[in-house]
């Protein structure tokens, strides 16, 4: 019995030393994919990942990048920041990939991130809008092998606050935030700075914590203020619970969201009749007119016969934005830390790459300059209302 | 002086669920001198029950608060028998770790039965708000069931306690075990009767909530319950009156600190009390301080 096991762990041994120098062949492009595909936030994952792979098939069978196929090295990183670091090392020392996509959260690409840069690989995120995500917080500067194709927290701030100030005519504004969550303090003070210097005035702000339920007493508070809108940058919980009790209160003022707000949850627990009047940044809206959107739309129902929503498209143009990438890195094939540095160059010096989530600019601080798009929620359904650009 | 008012309806919405989950600490703390730490994740079970039993089996608000009551008030007497009659006569300490114990298993049972993500509760009565004042202040429909049931259900846990047999039984057992023991009554039923009643209220709070705030989790029971013992402190424990007053007062203290200083501070505040009052008057509000005779 002993023998037979110890030559099966000799064998896979064996097998794996040849799978790693059979997968450097040279005519693949490996791009690992390190995405929440278990656990608390999948379903982020699996859509980024539906979308990647779409992109990434059409790409193939258009004959690859400079007849080269691109294949996707896929690890699950069970939601789980430590997990993610993991999958990154994992992909770039035993799957010597060429980049890695991914992940989907800002915690779990901060973490991800420090061992890209360690083995020096690009890691490109797909919807990690937290600030301090590219930008070393205590250095202020870019991280050289972190990049992201999605807008940021300070951009989604600052499109909420000139939509209430210029759409709605809001004069004043109340803000509930959630003081233990790093994506609502920020998005409080970028909505905070942009609303105040541009001539509105912020009259309440109230700080809840974490798994708050009960927000009838802020919202009491903040009603006989008389403000024109409420902004609360909070996740979905959180989200159909303030409007359900802010509309119950008799507060019909519309009520302002970030990306957070987008998701079904949110009107299921709000209710249809309460989930009015009530509008918040977001990616993409399926309802976009725009011939791109509606192409991928399209394309996406044949594949997985369902619509695709926001994460779907953003990892959709994550997929063509590395192939588009790869194309211009002019690689030579002739060593692999070589190649991760010329693509690196290639991603940092992307300009006017027109996704189905917008025209991409990678800016100094290697986030995506890009449109966002305003969604209204009218008796619970999404209403594309504008797109905004930076 | 609307915004005021409008806070305390806000402050008794939220205290009637304290009250109603604290009577069940009291009982028992009352009978077996135990704190049941378990008691605020009997609370989210019973909520999860009147769920399944919502989307499952359709049936309505009453139905389903009766089964959910009824299934927890068997839960309550199978943890009392299995998790602590045998520690009856052991040091507190042990029957305390054990109800640790006991919460965090039915959590994290909850959490692989269900998954841990929050589920949105079925709206089961047609929602309505009554705007008195030109609108300034709105009462809505739940708010008044959430009152109406809490009230009717205290009315009827009084009944039992003072004018029943079962009731004269719990009276005499928390005075005095062994002398009720030698007077013929069975202290085993007593004590399966008392966790039985808690446990049910309980679980009408956690169908309560459901119903007024749409949303449950797993691990909805853990900070209710923390507060439902600090009023059952705050009224005297082991007093049912006591209780009640302890759930309203807390109810409307945190909403008043949150409205008239800061959301943050209302935990801080609810816990601060607690401290004050067990220095101050360990007994609670309505207790008596009882010399032990030697």
């Amino acid at each position: 019995m002993k023998r037979v096991v110890s030559l099966i762990v000799l064998l896979t041994f064996l097998l794996s030393i040849f799978a790693v120098s059979f997968a450097s062949s040279k005519n693949v492009i490996k791009i690992g994919v390190d995405l929440e595909l278990s656990q608390a936030v999948a379903q982020y994952g699996q859509k980024e990942l539906e979308g990647i792979k779409l992109a990434i098939d059409e790409i193939n069978q258009k004959g690859g990048i400079s007849g080269k196929k691109i294949e996707l090295v896929v690890i699950d990183n069970k939601s789980d920041k430590t997990e993610a670091q993991n999958v990154a090392t994992k992909l770039a020392v035993r799957e010597n990939v060429l980049a890695i996509l991914g992940p989907a959260t800002s915690g779990a690409t901060k973490s991800a991130a420090v061992a890209a840069t360690k083995h020096k690989v690009p890691i490109i995120s797909p919807s990690a809008t937290d600030d301090t995500v590219t930008v070393d917080e205590k250095t202020g500067k870019t991280k050289t092998y972190v990049f992201r194709t999605c807008f940021n927290d300070s951009f989604q701030g600052n499109v909420m606050a000139n939509f209430a100030l210029k759409t709605l005519k809001a004069k004043k504004a109340a803000i509930i935030y959630d003081a233990t969550s790093d994506y609502s303090k920020g998005l409080f003070k970028n909505f905070k700075n942009t609303f105040v210097k541009n001539g509105g005035k912020v009259i309440a702000q109230e700080a809840f914590g974490k798994g708050e339920q009960d927000f009838s007493s802020i919202i009491t508070k903040i009603r006989d203020k008389k403000p024109d809108v409420l902004f609360a940058p909070v996740y979905y919980d959180e989200a159909g619970l303030i409007i359900k009790q802010a509309r119950e209160l008799g507060m019909n003022i519309p009520i302002l969201g970030a990306d957070g707000f987008d998701d079904p949850k949110v009107v299921e627990k709000a209710g249809k009749n309460n989930a009015n009047n009530v509008f918040f940044s977001a990616h993409y809206s399926s309802q976009d007119t725009d011939a791109k959107v509606q192409e991928f739309i399209k394309k996406f129902k044949a594949k997985y016969k369902q619509e695709p929503n926001a994460f779907a498209a953003l990892g959709y143009d994550l997929g063509y934005f590395i192939a588009d990438a790869l194309k211009r890195a002019n690689l030579k094939f002739d060593s692999l830390a070589k190649d991760r540095e010329r693509l690196r160059i290639a991603i940092e010096n992307t300009k006017n790459f027109v996704g189905v989530t917008g025209i991409i600019n990678i800016n100094k601080y290697h986030n995506a300059e890009k449109s966002a798009v305003i969604i209204e929620l009218k008796n619970g359904v999404q209403k594309f209302k504008q797109k905004l650009n930076p | 002086m609307s915004t005021f008012i409008q806070q305390l309806i806000n402050g008794i919405t939220l205290g009637s669920v304290y009250a109603l989950i604290s009577l069940g600490y009291t009982m028992v703390y009352g009978i077996i001198k135990l704190i049941n730490f378990a008691h605020g994740d009997i609370f989210m079970v019973g909520a999860y029950i009147a769920y399944l039993s919502v989307t499952y089996l359709k049936l309505g608000l009453i139905p389903s608060l009766i089964v959910s009551m009824g299934f927890c008030s068997i839960l309550g007497m199978l943890i009392e028998k299995f998790a602590y009659k045998p520690l009856r006569n052991s040091p507190r300490i042990s029957a305390l770790i054990t109800a640790i114990g006991v919460s965090l298993l039915l959590e994290n049972l909850m959490q692989i039965i269900m998954g841990a993500d929050s589920r949105v509760f079925p709206r089961l009565v047609a929602e309505k708000n009554y705007h008195l004042f030109q609108g300034r202040i709105v009462v809505n429909n739940k708010q008044i069931y959430l009152l109406i049931i809490t009230v009717l259900l205290m009315i009827i846990l009084n009944f039992v306690v003072k004018k029943t047999k079962i009731g004269k039984a719990m009276r005499a057992v928390s005075q005095d075990m062994d002398a009720a023991r030698l007077m013929g009554i069975n202290v085993d039923t007593t004590i399966s009767y008392t966790f039985a009643i808690g446990s049910a209220l309980a679980a009408a709070a956690g169908v309560l909530v459901g119903l007024y705030y749409n949303t449950i989790n797993p691990l909805m029971g853990v900070l209710p319950g923390l507060k439902a013992f600090i009023a059952a402190v705050f009224g005297g424990i082991g007093i049912i009156p006591g209780a009640m007053l302890g759930g309203f007062s807390l109810g409307i203290i945190e909403t008043l600190v949150s409205g008239y200083g800061s959301s943050m501070y209302k935990d801080a505040v609810a816990f601060a009390l607690l401290i004050l009052i067990l220095i101050i008057k360990p007994s609670g509000l309505l207790g008596k301080n009882i010399k032990e005779k030697v």
